[in-house]
Order: structure tokens, then sequence, then C-alpha cells
């Protein structure tokens, strides 16, 4: 297959039809919303399902709804909305039933704004929807990647039983790259043994995620905790740029690891030896990259799109081995490849840190610097 | 002196349908939610349609209807049940998808999602049990109780001035285009009971003949926490709901007219 100019948005649908998604159901947000478009001329198309529903939360139990049949579906919508499918995600996670939502995320909190923005890694990653459920969640960090990430989605969420989310913020969505579409795979024709899709020739099926009886709820718990970490052992990808040699680690995730790669070489070229690593599963984390790089460099640099949330899960990892430090753009601002070589400049001086809070201290430099 | 039946003089006149699962229930002594299951599953067993029913329960105190329907359910949280019907519905056009819920999941948190699924004329039955409170969580006010009555949430009676007036769901959901078969009936009496039973099949019948979205509101009682004996609640609800909740038909598209039981 050619490579082919895409928008971000309308990419990861394609991608989704040539998954085998079988059913779309979404509702308006910008800056999400191509998703929602593409998919009203393409499923029909096809004869496949697409709603648009009265609301997020109307969306997603159509998705809940969908799933519990056994086909491959999906949702799409941005951190507002988000938002209002939590509920939907929890019972889907609790039901574990296969599902995949792409969250293409901007400015919070509240109404915020349209630009891109990272500030839901938290809410997707480490929960969001009540109870203990535990999403795969895939970041991409450009629309190649987004299309092959859309695909593996349905294909993780149905090995799993699990809720698999396509992290991206505003700036992937709406950009346009040359990408490669993979093949069209059929509509699935086989469901698998929980699917309730009436009871013919057998014994009727129940999904729910009601566990009244306590002990029947821990044994659930304990499922899906067991079944997550085979998604850890099994799971974890990212990218690492230039580390071969590295004596600094920059992490970033996303469009900000995107960046970030560029000030990577831009301090390559100044001789710099410094390296990218960029987490392409943000749950499952890549624990052991990480490590890895911790014991091989001098410093660290996280580089967000939002105020240090994936900060915290490499602090945890790194604890307190080497310093490192902090820098972010937030409510919507991408930051420049230049904002992200000064702080390279400064961990190749030796300026990175090791007491108080690599957060503080990047606050403190802005202040500075106001 | 024991009496020995003579098996050759025994007629079966009532028995169990298919499609209800053959144990207790959890519901109170003289609740008619049984009642209501009961319709659903002798129209269900009368069709022929077990094996392709797929119902969707909703929260409250249907919440475990799944647990007696003997064919396939999923679980909806609070309010989404037309919305999870839908998304059934979508990918498998050629089952019968239905939903139960009580007054306060679809008259209230869920009152989005049964009107748009209404508004789409999406192929779906909607059983709708109205006892006028939350009966599951002990009583509280719904959006169906009635001016001045008493529940856990509203001590003194319904007060209009500050907790508003009750909804009439089937009124409303008749002015959709999308809706083709809307009805009200009652669980009060024999006479009620068999006209409810007929509305079921005719919702059954609409959706067989992919004619929309169809909706059977069912009056009912809650003697637990209405207070009252199951025999005063039956008269009350005769006396106090019927009054504010006509037994009426309100939406019967003219294709639906046609349907003969």
């Amino acid at each position: 297959m050619a490579r082919e100019l895409w928008k971000g948005n309308e990419a990861i649908a394609e991608a989704a039809v040539r998954a085998g998604c079988q059913a779309y159901f979404g509702y308006p947000i910008t800056p999400q919303t191509e998703l929602l478009e593409y998919m009203s001329r393409r499923m029909p198309e096809l004869g496949r399902a697409f709603v648009q529903a009265e609301s997020e939360l109307g969306a997603v139990n159509m998705v809940y709804g969908a799933a519990c049949t056994g086909v491959r579906v999906m949702s799409s919508s941005s951190s507002p909305g988000v938002s209002l499918m939590m509920e939907g995600i929890s019972y889907i996670a609790g039901t574990e039933v296969p599902a995949v939502l792409v969250d293409v995320m901007r400015g919070g909190p509240g109404l915020g704004n349209i630009a891109p923005a990272q500030a839901d890694y938290n809410q997707i990653v480490h929960g969001g929807g009540h109870g203990d459920y535990y999403p795969i969640v895939l970041a991409p960090a450009s629309v190649q990647e987004a299309v092959d990430l859309t695909v593996l989605a349905f294909d993780l969420a149905e090995k799993y039983r699990s809720v698999t989310v396509v992290l991206l913020d505003g700036s992937l969505g709406q950009m346009m790259e040359p990408a490669e579409m993979p093949p069209m795979q059929p509509l699935k024709k086989e469901f698998p043994a929980w699917a309730t899709r009436g009871a013919e020739n057998r014994e009727r099926r129940m999904l729910s995620s009601i566990y009244l009886n306590p002990p029947d709820q821990e044994v659930t718990n304990l499922r899906l905790l067991r079944r997550w970490k085979e998604v850890e052992a099994n799971e974890v990808r990212f990218k690492t740029y230039y580390l071969e040699d590295a004596e600094y680690v920059v992490m970033g995730f996303g469009s900000a690891g995107r960046v970030a790669l560029s000030a990577v070489r831009a301090a390559r070229a100044e001789g710099i030896k410094v390296g990218l690593l960029r987490p392409i599963t943000v749950s499952p984390f890549p624990v052991q990259a990480v490590d890895a790089a911790v014991r091989q460099c001098k410093a660290g640099l996280v580089v967000e799109m939002n105020a240090g949330q994936m900060l915290e899960d490499v602090l945890r990892v790194n604890n307190n081995r080497i310093p490192f430090e902090f820098f972010a753009r937030m409510g919507g601002i991408v930051p420049f490849p230049d904002e992200i070589l000064a702080e390279i400049r400064r961990l190749a001086q030796g300026k990175a840190s090791l007491e108080g809070h690599p957060r503080d201290r990047w606050l403190e430099r802005v202040a500075a610097q106001a | 002196m024991t009496t020995t039946l003579d098996p050759e003089l025994e007629q079966l006149v009532y028995e169990r349908p298919d499609s209800l699962v053959d144990c207790a229930t959890h519901y109170c002594p003289g609740c008619t939610h049984g009642v209501a299951h009961r319709l659903i599953a002798e129209v269900i067993d009368e069709m022929g349609i077990r094996e392709k029913t797929i119902g969707v329960a909703s929260v409250g105190c249907s919440v475990f209807a799944y647990n007696y329907f003997n064919f396939d359910f999923v679980q909806a949280p609070h309010g989404r049940a037309p919305a999870m019907a839908t998304g059934v519905k979508r990918v498998l056009p050629d089952r019968f998808v239905i939903t139960y819920q009580g007054d306060g999941d679809m008259a209230s948190i869920g009152m989005a999602e049964v009107v748009h699924a209404a508004a789409r004329g999406e192929n779906i039955c909607v059983f709708f049990i109205n006892n006028a409170n939350y009966g599951m969580t002990g009583g509280q006010m719904a959006p169906t109780t009635l001016p001045g009555q008493k529940t856990s949430s509203s001590p003194s009676g319904r007060d209009i001035e500050t907790q508003g007036y009750p909804i009439r769901a089937a009124e409303l959901l008749a002015t959709l285009d999308g809706a083709s078969y809307v009805v009200r009936r009652s669980l009060h009496d024999p006479k009620n009971i068999r006209l409810a039973k007929k509305a079921i099949r005719t919702a059954f019948e609409v959706q067989a003949r992919g004619l929309g979205f169809s909706m059977v509101e069912m009056l009912s009682i809650c003697p637990t926490n209405w207070g009252m004996t199951p025999l005063q609640s039956l008269q009350w609800l005769e006396e106090k709901m019927v009054p504010y909740y006509a037994l009426n038909d309100f939406k019967v598209h003219p294709a639906v007219a046609e349907i003969r039981i």
C-alpha cells in the first residue's frame, strides 16, 4: 500500500475500519471531530454501524453494548468528553469486554481550550473511572504510528479483554503527514464464548460488572490484576533514539517526545551525548527501559505537555539515583525544540540536581524568566 | 386419610414460561415486578423468540432481572440501558433487544438516553416500571412521585414548589416522531394485567416488523416502601396513580395499528 497524505484523526478512523471495527459510536468534540465525521461516511458505506450519540455517556454505553456482542467496537473523544465516558469505561473494564477508545487530548482542566495538551495522562493511565482496573494505553508520536497503534489497540483489547486507549494530543489529530494504511481485515465471523448474541442452542449468558458478594468481587479484582501482570510482562513498548552511548537521557511521550527528539538531534550536533526514551505504551509503563537508562546515564530530563504527570512514574523508577530535571509547556502550548535544547545544555553543564523536586526547580526557573 | 390425585384427571393450566428461570426472586412480597417479568416471558415464549432475545437490565430493583429471565442479558449502568441496547441492536439487527427499567433509572438519570433512543427510532422495546419511588435504595422520591406523596426523601410529601412535578414519561416520549408505539398500562388487577400483556406483545411485534421504538409503561406497586399491604397498594395505585397517569395509547404509528394480535 502506498504512502498517502493523511490527517491524524482521519487516519486513525481508516485504520480502525481496516482493523475490522464493526461499530463506531461517538459525539462531536474538537479536536477529535474529524474522526467522527470520517466514520459517519465510511461505516455506512461498508454496511457497518455508526451512531452519533446524544452525549459521550450515550456513546460509551453504545460501545459497551456492542462490545458485549463480541465485535470490534470503538469510540473517540477529547478530554472533557472522555471525562463523561469514565463511568462507561469502568463498567466495560469491570465486565471484561474489549473496547477501543481514542482520546485526542486538549487543554484543561474544565472547558480549557482546543489546543494540544497531554494533561489527561493521569486520568487515562492511573484511572479516572472508579474501581481497580488497568487500561492499556498507547501513545503515538506521528500519524503513521497512530495508524499502527490503532490496529494494535484492537488486537490487545481482544487479547486481554481490556479497555485499550490510543492517547494522543490535538496536534497529532490535526496534523497531516504521509502514512501507509494497513491491509483491510475481514470482519470477525467467530465470537468468543462469553459474547451475548442470543442463547441459540446453548445456555443463556450474562454480562455484568456486578459482584454483590464481596468475595466474588475480590476474585474478579484478582483476575483483573493477574491479567494486568501478563500485559506488563508481554506488551511493553517504547522507542529509543541515540541512547547507545548516551550520558544524558530525555524522556517524553507522544508529541512532547517527538519535539524532544529534534532537541536531542540538535544537542548531538553540539557534541552532547544525549539520547531519547519515548514510551509507546504509557500503560504498561516501560519500567525496565527507564531503569536501564537511569543505570547508564548521569542525568535525565522529562518533557511533557502537562504539569509533570508521567514525571512521577519516571521518578518512582529512578528512586533518586540520578538527578532528573523537568520541562513542560501547558494549557495547549507545544514546547519548541530550542526550549528543550536549553534544558539539555543545562544537563550537560552539570546543573541537574538531586535536591528537592524537579517540578519545583522548573517552576523556579519559569518564575526567574518571567 | 390422604388424598391421592388421579394423574389421568390432572390438567396443566399454569406453568413457568421457558423464558423465566426456575428460581426465587429477590422482589418483596406483593411486588408487581414479578407480574411484569412473567408477562414479558410469556410473550417471548408465545412468539418463540427466546433464543433471539437479548435483554438489557438497568439499575434499581430490576438490577437482577438478568437472573430471572432465561435468555442472554447484559447489565447497563444507571439509566444507560437504551444506549447499551442501541449498541447491541445496531450490530445484531435481527435479534430482539429489550430494556427493563424503573422510573428512577429511565425517567431521571437516564432521560437523555431514552429520549434519544426514541428520537432515533431505535428498533428496541423499552419496558418501563413506574412505581412512583426509588425502590432499591429504600423509597426515595422519584421523578414519578405524585404531588404530596411521602417518601424517605420527601418526608412531608412531595412539595411541588421546591421539588417540582412528576414526569409523565409516556406522554413525553409520544411527542417524538421516532417513537412508533408508546402506551401506559397498569398491573393493579387481572383485566389491566391482560391489557398490559397485549401491549407487550404489540411492542415485540413492532420490533419484529422493524417499525422502530416502542415503550410500554406499567404502573406498579411498591408495598414495602409505600408502607402498605399489597392489597392497599393495589388500591392506592388505582385511586391515586391512575388519575394522574392516564392509561392510554399515546402513540400508535399507523403501521402499528394494523398489527392484529
